[in-house]
């Protein structure tokens, strides 16, 4: 069974279409990214996919309706939505008595655990507490709870690195089994790159890229060319050009552009491109803007 | 009747079988009621603090309190059973009044503050219904205050009595005086009676209206629960020149007594006062009640589609 199958969704406030009609399937087990530009309908999804906004078209999370039945659906998924959330008048032993008061799932040793390794204190206050504390607060609440679906809506902004890090290596490594399902979006696309196992671009409501990160891998080359050579490697059509190190960085789709690793390695060096040079070569694409040039700010914009 | 009591327990155990990690909603409902006291300590940090209040006012009276009695002495037993009552009643009501402001302010509050503060997505993230969540905080103003209103101040007339037996011990017939004529139970009663007829039950309506505007508004729950009542009542002024809207708000904010208290009860003997039957027989408790119930359905459909603000 899929984890998440949405068919035709859409979601519009006003006039302004958020969802249009997004057509999207997650298997149990997968780390997906979800990637778009600000205002690309990507809070939005998880929202619906959290039953948290009703929408239109079909979708089922682990073969519930989630708008239906949100707090039946709650005891599988569990959300990390910002780090904003937890209330800040709360106590960090209340917090704890109450999730495990109303989450059959709750593990509470295992969250006592995961704080021990912080320096959060049992009696402070969530307002007492640094945001990264919070995040590992909520972290440790989350990950003690056996659920199925995870939903993280940029967990880690406006962390420092270290909490960052620290955040995606707990996650993996005390939390994320073959049995879980973990959706992610971020701006800080380079952090998760090695965490994914899938990847999602999103734009003005659509999917436009959609790719596990195996076939990102053999399908997907950039060349820094030879200058001398530029010519003949842009008659095979890259997706997208950009410069550096002095050199043009050609990205090509090897299935579209009908050339193997051998062809392009005699224009130059060819390594597989980050998650964050195939955002910007495929929504410079779509958008009808030049190759090469980010139509939005992806990188850390400010929400 | 043999195979029906056989089938019972079978049948009981059956669902403790299927569902060994469920928990019952009651269980949600609890854990929701003391997450509303971690946040909203006022609802019973204002009334104690009163309390402390009236306490250390009556100590410093107690001065008084020997003189006092020894000039109730000449008094008639009704006079003085008035005389030794009458702080007990002012504390009662001081205590009352304190709660029903922090009603008032908590209901404001309490579906506005989780969306101003963005913890209803925490909230949202457990597997608590919007129905599960909006009856706990219903039942603060419904049942909680009432009940905290009724235990403290009990504790409260319990020190004060306690006060007084103390002073007036080895004064004479004070402390005797003191026992007859206070009708501790009967004042008790009289007010759980009160709390639950006329503030939770008579008042619902008001409740229901504060927590539909809090789960509405997007800021200033305050006017928005105050301006449409007047605006109503303005417009009939001046299209109907009549104030029925006006009146009925009247009727429902300060006619209490007529709806709880049947007519013809004797003044003097309080117990006559408590009429249950009077007060469940009037259609406008039945019609306050059902007003009430779609505030909140229509307060726990708004939850399920607010996010924060």
């Amino acid at each position: 069974m899929a984890c998440i199958e949405a068919r035709g969704l859409r979601k519009s406030f006003g006039t302004t279409v958020a969802l249009d009609g997004i057509n999207l399937r997650v298997e149990e087990g997968r780390i997906l990214g979800l990637i778009g530009p600000n205002g690309a309908g990507k809070t939005t999804a998880l929202n619906a996919i959290l039953g948290l906004t009703p929408y239109q078209g079909k979708l089922r999370v682990l073969g519930r309706d989630p708008w239906a039945e949100r707090d039946r659906l709650m005891q599988d998924v569990c959300f990390i939505s910002d780090v904003a959330v937890l209330p800040r008048w709360i106590k960090v032993s209340q917090a704890l008595d109450y999730v495990a008061g109303v989450h059959p799932r709750f593990n509470r040793a295992k969250a006592e655990s995961f704080l021990a390794k912080t320096t959060i204190n049992r009696a402070s206050k969530v307002r007492e507490l640094s945001k990264g504390m919070v995040t590992q607060l909520h972290l440790a609440l989350v990950m003690a709870i056996d659920a199925r679906l995870l939903v993280l809506d940029e967990p880690t902004l406006g962390l420092d690195i270290l909490y960052r890090k620290q955040f995606y290596d707990s996650l993996l490594n005390d939390y994320f089994d073959r049995s879980r399902t973990i959706v992610v979006t971020t701006h800080q696309v380079e952090e998760i790159q090695h965490v994914l196992t899938d990847v999602m671009f999103i734009n003005r409501g659509r999917i436009v890229f959609d790719c596990s990160m195996e076939e990102v891998e053999s399908r997907y080359l950039e060349v820094m060319v030879h200058p001398e050579q530029i010519a003949a490697a842009r008659a095979l059509k890259p997706m997208n050009e950009r410069q550096g190190f002095g050199r043009s960085i050609l990205l090509f789709d090897l299935k579209v552009a009908h050339v193997d690793r051998k062809q392009l390695a005699a224009f130059g060096a060819v390594h597989t491109p980050s998650i964050a040079d195939l955002f910007v070569a495929v929504l410079g694409d779509r958008s009808g803007s030049p190759a090469g040039q980010a139509p939005v700010n992806y990188e850390g914009a400010p929400r | 009747m043999n195979t029906q009591s056989n089938a019972m327990p079978e049948s009981h155990l059956e669902t403790q079988v299927v569902a060994p990690a469920e928990i019952s909603g009651t269980r949600r409902l609890y854990w929701s009621l003391r997450r509303e006291l971690w946040e909203y300590r006022s609802i019973y940090v204002a009334p104690l603090a009163v309390a402390a209040l009236i306490l250390f006012g009556f100590l410093i009276s107690t001065i008084h309190l020997r003189e006092k009695m020894r000039n109730a002495l000449t008094l008639s037993p009704m006079q003085q059973q008035q005389l030794i009552a009458q702080p007990y009643n002012f504390a009662a009501l001081l205590i009352m009044f304190t709660t029903l402001v922090v009603a008032v302010f908590y209901c404001l509050d309490a579906l506005h503050g989780e969306r101003r503060d963005r913890s209803i997505l925490f909230w949202k993230s457990l597997p608590v219904s919007d129905l599960t969540a909006v009856l706990a905080k219903a039942s603060i103003p419904l049942v909680v205050l009432p009940l905290v209103t009724f235990s403290i101040t009990l504790v409260t007339q319990l020190i004060m009595l306690l006060l007084s037996t103390m002073v007036l011990l080895g004064d004479g017939p004070g402390v005797a005086m003191l026992w007859a004529q206070l009708p501790l139970f009967q004042i008790s009663l009289l007010l759980l009676y009160h709390l639950f007829t006329v503030h939770s039950l008579w008042y619902a309506p008001f409740f229901g209206w504060l927590l539909l505007v809090s789960g509405w508004a997007r800021r200033a729950p305050f006017l928005w629960a105050g301006l449409p009542l007047l605006a109503i009542g303005i417009v009939e002024k001046i299209a109907f020149n009549t104030s029925h809207f006006a009146a009925m708000l009247e009727y429902r904010l300060g006619g209490s007594a007529e709806a709880v208290i049947a007519p013809g009860t004797v003044p003097m003997d309080p117990m006559t006062h408590v009429t249950p039957g009077h007060f469940l027989s009037n259609p406008g408790l039945w019609l306050g009640l059902a007003i009430f119930a779609a505030f909140l359905a229509a307060a726990v459909r708004l939850r399920r589609y607010q996010g924060p603000i």
